[in-house]
């Protein structure tokens, strides 16, 4: 049903039709407005047969979900930045032992320094866990994303994580097509387990495996995610017969097919990019994009199609490696390796920075005109920069850096305007 | 021989027999079945079964064989356990083999109450009331890296029963020092070198009395000295819904540097001593204590253990008569805490 | 708060019925940007959202998200309302308004308020002072004077409410002063999210701040006329 609300609550009201048994989380900024919204779902009854679970931390958010699953409940919780890595332990248990728990997580920065805004750093950290990682745009998106991976989840005994911009999403109020009860139960049926604790047929689970045996058991992960690759767009066509429109798959294309310089990024950074895109198209620039929706599995294939032969690759970011560069292009790169594009990485919109459609028009004008170098990090003070460097260098008691930035910027109270 | 006169009619009683085997324990051949321990039952679940690698005189082996036969006795076999990493997960479960006969989980090493709570709600949530959750960890996975978990189930008060299997170390890692380590004990990272040798005094948690100030349903402590009495905590456990605490004493003689064939009458001078006090707490309160039938001195427990060789010299005699002083000090602050030399209270 | 359609929507979309928006040529789905300044414990975002509520019942595409940060009463806060008639794509922040919306008049020298704001923007400030008064005669210079308007807000809330809460009687002034929304439709937006007394004090409030800045923009239009 079409409405006009919050990401947040678009995401909640969709978990709540998925029939969640057990709900486990942690508040952190910006998923808070999910969880409350479910909770106040079980609280009234409106949910039923849901178990609302206030843990102490994180590390026990995930720790619930985890032997949830595991009894044969369906599970789901949320996190973003500081909070993932609290429980990146457990993430990492999830996907070993094969269990469907469904997360969302809401995009935000990692510190040092702390930072509550949205970029991809916290995704970043996971990317080798095992989870299946589906990045939405918007919030519409969102919103079906989350139908879909408790279906794949469950299918493929994997836990599937359905990243939206923490902020940019989860708190932006428009229009979103709300699936019903009805709809999601003829595409979600009831979780059947692979493996359960159960007293009337016992098994253990979580044993130590040895060098002998753990290639093999490690190799069966990959080998689902594998299976991810082909079920993720298959799953996607069976959404889009249920409720009536696209939603999810491995990527998406708007203008790649003459496109001379095609970019790529994940989430919703997108929808400017594509304003970007018609503007410059509008003055007869070749410029194609690439959303990445399945950033793992990392869908090689498709990507690597979708680019086809273009001569440059741009991939917008919202992380990096220190000291090396681009995460996302890594795998991009990987796509095109046999390609004669060359590659540019564009770390962009660190932190919750604006990424504007004016600074993206002029990235992409540089592209065409081959004025674009490895790596660029968009709107980077580079004289703030080096006067703190200038500051390191000539005394050895130069203090925080973050603080000598804030005050040589003159920034009083940060947010402000 | 006695008698007792009904309707005048002279009846008598038929008298019996103790077997004394070595130590202060008693035969029980001739002990109503219903009264024996459930090992004695050769119906008896077996929940770990044989086979598992434990080492020679493993008090945790034998102590959570009979915790979880207690408890599957208790619950008619509808139970799961959650298992913390450590020695318990590892020699139950090599690779591919399994010791265990009821649904167990490994959880990882800080989240064994976590994951616990989830198996309890998702049981719940499917209407299976009759299925209950044992979740255990060793000292470390309980007063250190489990601690934040464990208090947050006990706040809950989620229908938990959580064992912690104390060997007072951190053992299946080479014997490292935990929060439950006594003071003067030798551990790899609190050695038996300097003035103050061994784990330094005034540090330590002391879960139980942690467990009660949560306020939850039921706390009881237990060595392997005394396996009915384990068995009959265990099963009182189970008569509660909500969260509840079994805080086990359980010897290990690799860590402990004590023979195999000691690691009964180790338990056993623990709680003798007043060094490890035995109780039952019910809503935070102390309800029952175990109370000590001959004090021993601290001295004559410390004398079978290799981790407190410093204390005494090549003769055996104490060496260190100050720090075995302010051991018996904590020895005695507990009989007093608890009033262990009073008759027993039940 | 989710605001549901009742089956089709009211207008269709490209439609712009019963407002009069000048923000261009009557019936095309222009993109229209709106930012509000107040400070926290103020509801300017929930005046962003009641915006775009109005919008979406117009049938119309429109998004609301505030500038993010912790929770803290009294801090200076920004929230922002696009509306078009076609699917918005962008999630940026909007830095060129077509409307800037001042909740709170004591941020007006310490924040800077018009940064984006175009030489055709509107202005709408809640105050019971002049422009003048409030050392803001120059902004005349830069915007059309019958698009700068003041409304004593704050005042008409605790009339018709009885709660110093300025937001959504704004609304009423917006409406009014640029057209983006209908006043139908932001009453209409009132009561899906407020119940009683306060859905129907808010309504009463944005309409009589909606008939202040119509007369106000008429004597404005008389007086830029008469001096031309």
């Amino acid at each position: 049903m079409l409405s006009q609300l919050e990401g947040s609550r678009a995401v909640a009201g969709a978990v709540v039709c998925c029939r969640p048994q057990v709900v486990c989380a942690y508040p952190i900024t910006p998923q808070t407005h999910i969880v409350e919204a479910i909770g106040a779902s079980v609280k009234s009854r409106q949910l039923k047969h849901c178990r609302f679970i206030n843990v102490e931390s994180e590390f026990a958010a995930m720790s619930v979900a985890i032997g949830a699953s595991a009894t044969g409940a369906r599970a789901y919780t949320a996190t973003a930045s500081q909070g993932l890595l609290f429980m990146i332990e457990a993430v990492y248990n999830a996907a070993g032992l094969g269990l469907p728990v469904v997360m969302t997580l809401a995009n935000r920065a990692i510190g040092a320094p702390i930072n509550i805004w949205n970029d991809h750093s916290d995704a970043m950290a996971v990317r080798d866990s095992g989870w299946v990682m589906l990045f939405a745009e918007d919030n519409q998106t969102a919103t079906d994303l989350h139908v879909q991976a408790f279906r794949l989840a469950e299918e493929l005994s994997l836990p599937v994580m359905v990243c939206m911009d923490g902020y940019v999403l989860t708190h932006a109020t428009e229009r979103v097509d709300v699936p019903t009860q009805e709809q999601v139960d003829a595409f979600l049926p009831p979780y059947k387990p692979r493996q359960v604790l159960d007293p009337a047929d016992p098994v253990s689970i979580g044993a130590m495996v040895g060098p002998e045996a753990f290639t093999e058991v490690r190799y069966l992960a990959h080998a689902k995610q594998l299976q991810a690759l082909e079920r993720i767009g298959e799953v996607a066509g069976e959404f889009a017969e249920g409720f009536g429109r696209h939603s999810g798959g491995l990527v998406s294309t708007y203008h790649v097919e003459d496109a001379e310089v095609v970019i790529v990024a994940l989430g919703s950074v997108l929808g400017t990019i594509k304003d970007a895109t018609d503007e410059l198209r509008a003055n007869g620039a070749r410029v194609g994009v690439v959303g990445i929706t399945s950033f793992r599995p990392f869908p090689l294939d498709a990507l690597r199609e979708a680019i086809g032969d273009a001569r440059k690759v741009v991939v917008v970011e919202r992380a990096f490696s220190a000291g090396f560069g681009g995460v996302l292009s890594t795998d991009v790169g990987l796509a095109i390796s046999d390609a004669k594009a060359r590659l540019s990485t564009v770390v962009a919109g660190l932190g919750g920075r604006a990424v504007t459609e004016a600074g993206l028009i002029g990235v992409f004008e540089d592209a065409l005109g081959d004025r674009l170098e490895a790596l660029r990090f968009l709107d980077l003070d580079k004289d703030v920069v080096d006067r703190e460097l200038a500051r390191m260098a000539g005394t050895r008691r130069s203090g925080p850096s973050a603080e000598n930035v804030l005050r040589d910027l003159g920034t009083v109270a940060s947010g402000a305007l | 021989m006695s008698k007792a006169e009904t309707d005048g009619a002279i009846t008598t009683t038929q008298p019996v027999k103790f077997y004394q085997v070595g130590s202060f324990a008693v035969g029980n051949r001739l002990v109503d079945p219903s009264l024996r321990t459930v090992q004695a039952d050769a119906a008896r679940t077996n929940a770990i079964t044989s086979g598992h690698r434990a080492c020679q005189g493993c008090g945790e082996a034998l102590g959570a064989r009979y915790v979880l036969d207690a408890a599957m006795r208790a619950t008619g076999g509808k139970l799961v356990a959650v298992n913390a990493t450590g020695c318990l997960e590892v020699f139950t479960t090599p690779y591919p083999e399994t010791s265990w006969q009821l649904p167990w989980l490994h959880s990882l090493f800080g989240n064994a109450a976590s994951v616990a709570t989830g198996v309890a709600a998702a049981l719940e949530v499917q209407g299976r009331n009759d299925v209950r959750v044992i979740a255990q960890a060793g000292d470390g996975g309980t007063v250190d890296i489990g601690f934040g978990c464990l208090s947050g189930m006990f706040e809950r008060n989620d229908d938990v029963l959580f064992v912690c299997y104390d060997n007072e170390a951190y053992m299946n890692t080479g014997v490292q020092r935990s929060g439950a380590t006594p003071p003067a004990a030798r551990t790899a990272t609190t050695e038996a070198v300097g003035r103050e040798p061994g784990n330094p005094f005034d540090q330590g948690k002391n879960l139980p009395r942690l467990a009660m100030a949560h306020g939850i349903r039921y706390v009881a402590t237990a060595t392997v000295a005394d396996l009915h009495d384990l068995e009959a905590k265990v099963e009182r456990a189970m008569d509660f819904r909500g969260a509840r605490y079994l805080h086990l004493l359980v010897p290990c003689p690799l860590g402990w540097s004590s023979a195999p064939a000691d690691t009964i009458r180790i338990a056993r001078l623990a709680k003798e001593s007043g060094l490890f006090p035995v109780f039952e707490a019910v809503d935070g309160e102390v309800t029952a204590a175990s109370g000590i039938r001959r004090l021993v001195p601290v001295e004559e427990y410390l004398r079978l253990q290799g981790r407190f060789r410093h204390l005494f010299d090549s003769s055996g005699a104490v060496a260190r008569t100050d720090i075995v002083a302010r051991l018996q000090k904590l020895a005695d602050a507990n009989v007093e805490r608890f009033g262990l030399l009073q008759p027993e209270v039940t | 708060m989710t605001v549901r359609a009742q089956g089709e929507h009211r207008v269709a979309a490209g439609e712009v019925d019963g407002s009069t928006t000048t923000a261009g040529p009557r019936g095309r789905p222009e993109l229209f940007q709106v930012r509000f300044h107040g400070r926290g414990g103020q509801g300017v975002v929930t005046a962003a959202e009641l915006l775009s509520v109005a919008a979406f019942l117009q049938g119309r595409f429109a998004q609301a998200f505030p500038s993010f940060g912790s929770e803290r009463a009294g801090a200076p806060v920004v929230a922002f309302c696009r509306i078009s008639g076609t699917e918005i794509r962008t999630h940026a922040p909007v830095d060129a308004p077509d409307a800037v919306v001042v909740q709170d008049a004591t941020l007006l020298h310490q924040v800077d308020l018009f940064n984006g704001l175009g030489p055709e923007g509107y202005l709408l400030v809640n105050t019971t002072h002049s422009l003048d008064d409030m050392g803001l005669g120059g902004l005349a210079d830069r915007l059309h004077r019958e698009r700068i308007v003041t409304v004593p807000a704050t005042d008409l809330a605790l009339e018709y409410l009885g709660r110093p809460v300025p937001n959504v009687v704004l609304l009423g002034g917006l409406a009014a002063l640029c057209g983006v929304v209908s006043l139908d439709s932001v009453v209409a937006a009132v009561h899906e999210r407020f119940a009683g007394a306060v859905a129907d004090g808010n309504a009463a409030a944005a309409t009589e701040a909606y008939r202040l800045v119509t007369a106000e923009a008429k004597t404005a239009n008389k007086e830029a006329v008469a001096h031309a």
